[in-house]
């Protein structure tokens, strides 16, 4: 051992990881010390989920090599990477919900030394001292589905120093948590760096974990682009690495004095997600509405589709009151919308892309209860070509195009549907960066034709650079609105944060 | 599957090999024993006997194209035919005019398939709206039925129809069974359904996502309502042709058709899951399975035997259609709407 | 409502079931103060012990995520393959051997099953829907089909045995066999593995969630192969019992009450999705059904509603939490 590597418990060495072809990872080097925290950032499909793969033996590099405790592990194994300590936490935090913390935190310890009784003194005796560890109280009985997200990921960062974690790595660890609950997160990871546990944070969005981490490395197209000391990154340093764009896009022009007004919404509340939210839409208007995690955003958004039912409050599309709670009078209103999660909410993915357009439009096609099936498809095909949609066969499963491509399918369904105004979630979530400057184009062709434009997003560039208003929510409210030309991402971080 | 080659896709399709399936019985029979089982005789009496229980399988198809299933089928078949049976006994008998005991019978009919459509509406009620998991609502409701069937019947046989009755089971019409030409509409029927209205993609597309089904706005509720009405009226009419090929109406007739019933669906290519599978799928698999039963006893083989082999082709189907010889023991099928 | 009861006490099935269970009870005994008697309770042990083992293999399946509809041909197979065998080569074989042959034929075909669900991958409903159809159709073919009434002398003697027997005051006459100690015995063994061992972990972080299981490292396939050859073994001494308590062989029998024994399992909790279910509700599930089967006519129920009665115990014993989950989801959807 030299000194160089004296105190380093993983490293990572020209590592380069083609599938069928594609280069998934492209010499990456990562150095990972006991006691450090690191951001590992990058947009999806920037090689990532493929880092990890490797250092979890889930899978091997083609070339490159990994090292644990200096030294080179040939053909590295799940078993021999949690042996060694690397202990992942998914996204889904990969628990039980059926059994109780006490269970779910000492089921791999358990499995891990080949018991072969279950003694539930020991389960609770190891769940106790774990949690004990983090300072946290969690009623060990409880059954894991009752529990609150925060509290499922508490479970499974015990679950992973139960099985004495070296290294935690953590998959999008802030996604689902409210502002106060990233918090105590970060107070328990200060914790663990101090017992001498590395962290090693994945995400395309990591802000809110700078503030503990020494490292920030940067993944783009599978290459290392930006690494350095967490103090020499921000949010928006961050964003920049990430999608290695430079040139913003130019921001939408004023709206004219007058412009219609085409959606009111007033006092609408639902405890406990959002309170007492107005703001008008106004026609060919790009909306924005911004928050951190927990803010409720997403909530009300998915209210004015329908999906979540308010308790009090209206909305009113053109001086009609529109029915709240039922997403298909929303959608006959013309509200179209547009989810933040295309593969499980968005699309039918086994379904064909032609189908995935068409199902909006299925009743506009039936004559006497039979469908036109060519006027359907070449209504669906029209939209396709318009949206530029890359399909070399329609009849395709949707599966099978990729990001960007599917999202423009889910936006196409919308809009054979002639919405007047369409709420987009994350609209370039997990898109690569091409497609996500024609998506904020069409965004403004949607607006320029009087579509009232609703965009729901945490990407402050993509605000910026679609938005002619932005309204900030903060705690289930709206606490401040900036004209979209005017603000720079500095000024929207600032007071997104505040 | 790509569209530059048409017959490629048409080749690997499960219901190709279903086909492919159905033919070589067909010719294996023949050969085996060609006087027999190519005598008109023979084929006349194949298409009177799988009608009824391929009707029934139409039923479960439609469930399952969901994601859902259907066990309450031969509960509403037998309750429905009890119910026709009862009415056609009481006001009706043998001596009566011909133009009236055909009033009676219209009755009886519309009365059985009301049965269908009101078993149909509890049963999708139930899945809609109140969230159970079809397999238990179904299997609930099936008991129900047949309860009520029982219950109305005392456990015997309703018999004592006027003859007018035999024609929908045992009759020809220009030389083809009745029997076999209701199947035909209403196979017709079905596909013409999945495929060509916008209810029938609607089911589809909830099969294969229905929270994405959910998010697009489509009437979930009335849509699985829809369903297991039409489930329930094909089984009521399934429950009619029993109970005119039989002469009578029993509460436990035809319980062997259930697990017949799914197992023609799940072969005819239907994904047990929800969001695949065609009405042409069906009429290869029951063809194949008619076509081993008749020629297998033919060859003097049990009934016993037929149902041994019935549950080796459902298993060496499933098994060819996983199509995943390489990767036998890595996972295939995960299970899904599961996360933590 | 937390302390002894636990917090969830008024919420769950097994709640639920036992107070039908009481409430029919009480009617029954105003309706004819003879029902609360020792022999009513020997008549219904009596009738629960096969159910019973049959519900207990089938809830390890429920709990594992899987479901099995083809235990009851096992069960079939298992008892009408070994009498046959036992009369074939040894008629004076004793019946603790024949019932351990009855077992292993089960754990054999449970083993086919378990072949095709967990090496295989195929889903369980449909495997076990075919074997089903496999089992059955081998059976009458190749076996036999005749009705066997002349028993190894053992299996008559076994049937005979009893733990106690006597007349009540009243003058009727109870007896509990020896075949309740199977039960018994079924009972401890299968609540030994479920939450004493590794093992029973294993089944229900599987039912849980298979992707979960396979990344802690449980070895899902052994595990799933293990629940079927179990649940085989279990069919097989049910049979064993079913005949011998009913003193024929009948290669008829038992198939076709698939459903209602897995409407016991469900009434008691388990659910469909697998990861839950509980030895006492499982029981008291069967306790519902035989209850209901047997002695419907004594609340003044003609038996001819039996069937409706079952299923409308279904429909809400599934019903109630269907539809508290189904709102409990859309408040905070």
């Amino acid at each position: 051992m030299t000194e160089a590597q004296a105190g380093v418990f993983v490293e990572v060495v020209g590592v380069t990881k083609r599938y069928a072809g594609v280069v998934a990872l492209d010499g990456v080097d990562l150095i990972v010390r006991p006691g450090e925290a690191i951001c590992l950032a990058g947009e999806n499909g920037s090689g990532k989920s493929t880092l990890i793969k490797l250092i979890s033996g889930v899978e091997q590099p083609t070339t490159g090599s990994i090292r644990i405790d200096g030294e080179t592990v040939r053909r590295l194994t799940p078993r021999q990477s949690s042996a060694a300590g690397v202990m992942v936490i998914y996204q889904d935090f990969s628990l039980f919900p059926n059994l109780t913390v006490a269970e779910n935190i000492a089921l791999s310890t358990q499995i891990a030394s080949h018991d072969i009784m279950s003694s539930s003194r020991k389960c609770r005796d190891i769940a106790r001292q774990t949690l004990a560890r983090i300072g946290v109280d969690i009623d060990l009985e409880e059954r894991v589905e009752l529990l609150s997200v925060a509290h499922k990921q508490l479970v499974a960062i015990c679950r992973a120093l139960a099985s004495k974690a070296r290294l935690i790595i953590m998959d999008e660890p802030t996604t689902a948590l409210t502002a106060k609950e990233v918090r105590v997160l970060l107070s328990i990871i200060r914790k663990l760096k101090e017992d001498g546990v590395a962290i090693l944070f994945v995400s395309h969005k990591l802000a809110e974990v700078l503030e503990v981490s020494e490292k920030v490395v940067v993944l783009r197209n599978g290459r290392k682009v930006a690494e350095g000391p967490a103090s020499d990154f921000d949010a928006i340093s961050l964003t920049h690495h990430m999608t290695g764009r430079d040139v913003a896009e130019t921001p939408p022009s004023q709206l004219p004095v007058g412009t219609p007004v085409l959606l009111e919404v007033n006092g609408l509340t639902r405890a406990g997600a959002f309170e007492d939210v107005n703001f008008t839409l106004r026609k060919g208007e790009v909306l924005g509405i911004t928050g951190l995690l927990g803010s409720g955003r997403t909530s009300l958004a998915k209210a004015l589709f329908g999906l979540v039912a308010p308790d009090t409050g209206t909305i009113v599309l053109e001086g009609r009151e529109v029915p709240l709670g039922d997403p298909i009078a929303a959608a006959n209103a013309h509200i179209g919308y547009v989810p933040e999660d295309r593969l499980t909410e968005g699309l039918f993915l086994s379904q064909s892309i032609v189908r995935n357009v068409a199902v909006g439009r299925l009743h506009a096609h039936q004559n006497l209860g039979v469908l036109s099936l060519n006027a359907l498809v070449a209504e669906a095909a029209g939209w396709l070509q318009r949206l530029k949609v890359k399909a070399p066969d329609i009849e395709a499963p949707v599966q099978s195009l990729s990001g960007g491509n599917q999202q423009r399918v889910a936006l196409a369904r919308w809009l054979s549907r002639g919405p007047r105004v369409l709420v987009l979630n994350g609209p370039s979530v997990g898109v690569d960066v091409g497609s996500k400057s024609d998506i904020h184009a069409i965004i403004r062709e949607l607006a320029g034709e009087g579509i009232g434009v609703i965009v729901i997003s945490d990407d402050l560039p993509e605000l910026i650079a679609t938005c002619h208003r932005i309204l900030v929510m903060r705690a289930g409210r709206i606490v401040d609105e900036m004209e979209g030309g005017s603000v720079s991402e500095e000024q929207l971080s600032v007071r997104l944060a505040s | 599957m790509n569209r530059a080659n048409p017959t490629i896709a048409v080749v690997q399709s499960p219901e190709f090999r279903l086909f492919v399936i159905a033919a070589l019985v067909f010719a294996f029979m023949s050969i085996l024993s060609p006087d027999r089982f190519l005598s008109v005789q023979n084929l006349t009496s194949m298409a009177f006997q799988f009608p009824e229980f391929a009707i029934l399988a139409l039923a479960v198809t439609i469930t399952m194209m969901t994601g859902g299933i259907d066990l309450s089928i031969v509960g509403i078949a037998n309750l429905s035919a009890v119910i026709a049976a009862i009415i056609l006994t009481t006001f009706s008998d043998p001596a009566m005019p011909v133009g009236e005991s055909l009033v009676w019978l219209a009755l009886a009919i519309g009365a059985s398939l009301s049965v269908g459509v009101v078993a149909g509406l509890l049963n999708g009620s139930l899945v809609a709206f109140y969230g159970l998991p079809p397999i238990l609502a179904t299997l609930g409701t099936g008991l129900i039925f047949t309860g009520l069937a029982i219950a109305l019947t005392g456990g015997s046989a309703v018999m004592g129809f006027p003859s007018s009755v035999a024609w929908l089971g045992n009759q020809q019409v220009l030389g083809i069974p009745v029997p076999l030409i209701v199947f035909v509409v209403l196979a017709v029927l079905l596909h013409f359904i999945l495929t060509r209205t916008a209810f029938g993609i609607r089911v589809t597309m909830f099969g294969a996502n229905p929270l994405a089904a959910l998010y697009a706005a489509i009437d979930v509720d009335r849509m699985l309502l829809k369903v297991y009405v039409i489930s329930g009226l094909f089984a009521s009419t399934a429950g009619l042709i029993i109970m005119s090929r039989a002469n009578s109406a029993k509460a436990d007739y035809g319980s062997s058709y259930l697990l017949l019933a799914v197992l023609i669906a799940v072969l005819g290519g239907i994904n047990p899951y929800g969001g695949r599978g065609r009405v042409i799928g069906i009429v290869f698999a029951v063809l194949a399975m008619q076509f081993l039963s008749s020629g297998l006893n033919m060859l003097q083989f049990s009934n016993f035997a037929r149902e041994l082999i019935w549950g080796v082709l459902l298993i060496f189907v499933m098994i060819i259609n996983t199509k995943n010889w390489a990767g036998i023991f890595v996972p295939m099928a995960r299970k899904p709407g599961k996360t933590s | 409502m937390t302390g002894f009861l636990g917090k969830d006490f008024w919420m769950r099935n097994e709640t639920l079931v036992a107070l039908v269970i009481v409430l029919f009870c009480v009617f029954a005994a105003i309706s004819d103060p003879n029902f609360l008697s020792v022999t009513t309770l020997s008549d219904l042990s009596r009738a629960s012990i096969v159910i019973g083992i049959l519900a207990i293999a089938a809830m390890i399946v429920l709990i594992s995520g899987g479901i099995d509809v083809s235990f009851t041909a096992i069960a079939v197979f298992g008892m009408y393959a070994s009498t046959k065998l036992a009369l074939a080569i040894w008629p004076d074989m004793p019946w603790p051997l024949i019932f351990v042959m009855s077992a292993g034929i089960g754990a054999l075909l449970g083993s086919v099953n378990g072949v095709f669900i967990a090496f295989f991958g195929l889903p369980t409903l449909i495997v076990t829907l075919g074997t089903l159809s496999i089992f059955r159709g081998f059976l009458l073919t190749f076996i036999g089909s005749q009705r066997i009434s002349d028993l190894p002398p053992a299996m008559r003697d076994f049937s005979r045995g009893v733990l106690a027997r006597g007349t009540t005051e009243a003058g009727y006459f109870y007896s509990i066999p020896w075949a309740i100690l199977a039960l018994v015995g079924v009972v401890v063994l299968t609540w030994f593995i479920l939450s004493k061992t590794m093992l029973g972990r294993a089944i229900f972080a599987i039912g849980g969630s298979v992707e979960s299981a396979r990344r802690v490292g449980i070895n899902v396939k052994w595990t799933q192969f293990f629940v079927y050859v179990y649940v085989g073994a279990l069919a097989g001494l049910a049979g064993a019992i079913h005949g011998s308590m009913g003193r024929m062989a009948d290669p008829f029998s038992l198939v076709g009450t698939e459903l209602s024994v897995i409407a016991a399992v469900v009434l008691g909790g388990a659910r469909l999705i697998g990861g839950y279910g509980t030895i006492t509700g499982t029981l008291l599930g069967v306790g519902l059904i035989v209850l209901v089967q047997n002695s419907l006519i004594v609340i003044g129920v003609p038996t001819t509603w039996q069937s409706v009665v079952v299923g409308l115990l279904i429909l809400l014993g599934t019903g109630l939490p269907a539809w508290r989950a189904k709102h409990a989801a859309s408040g905070n959807a």
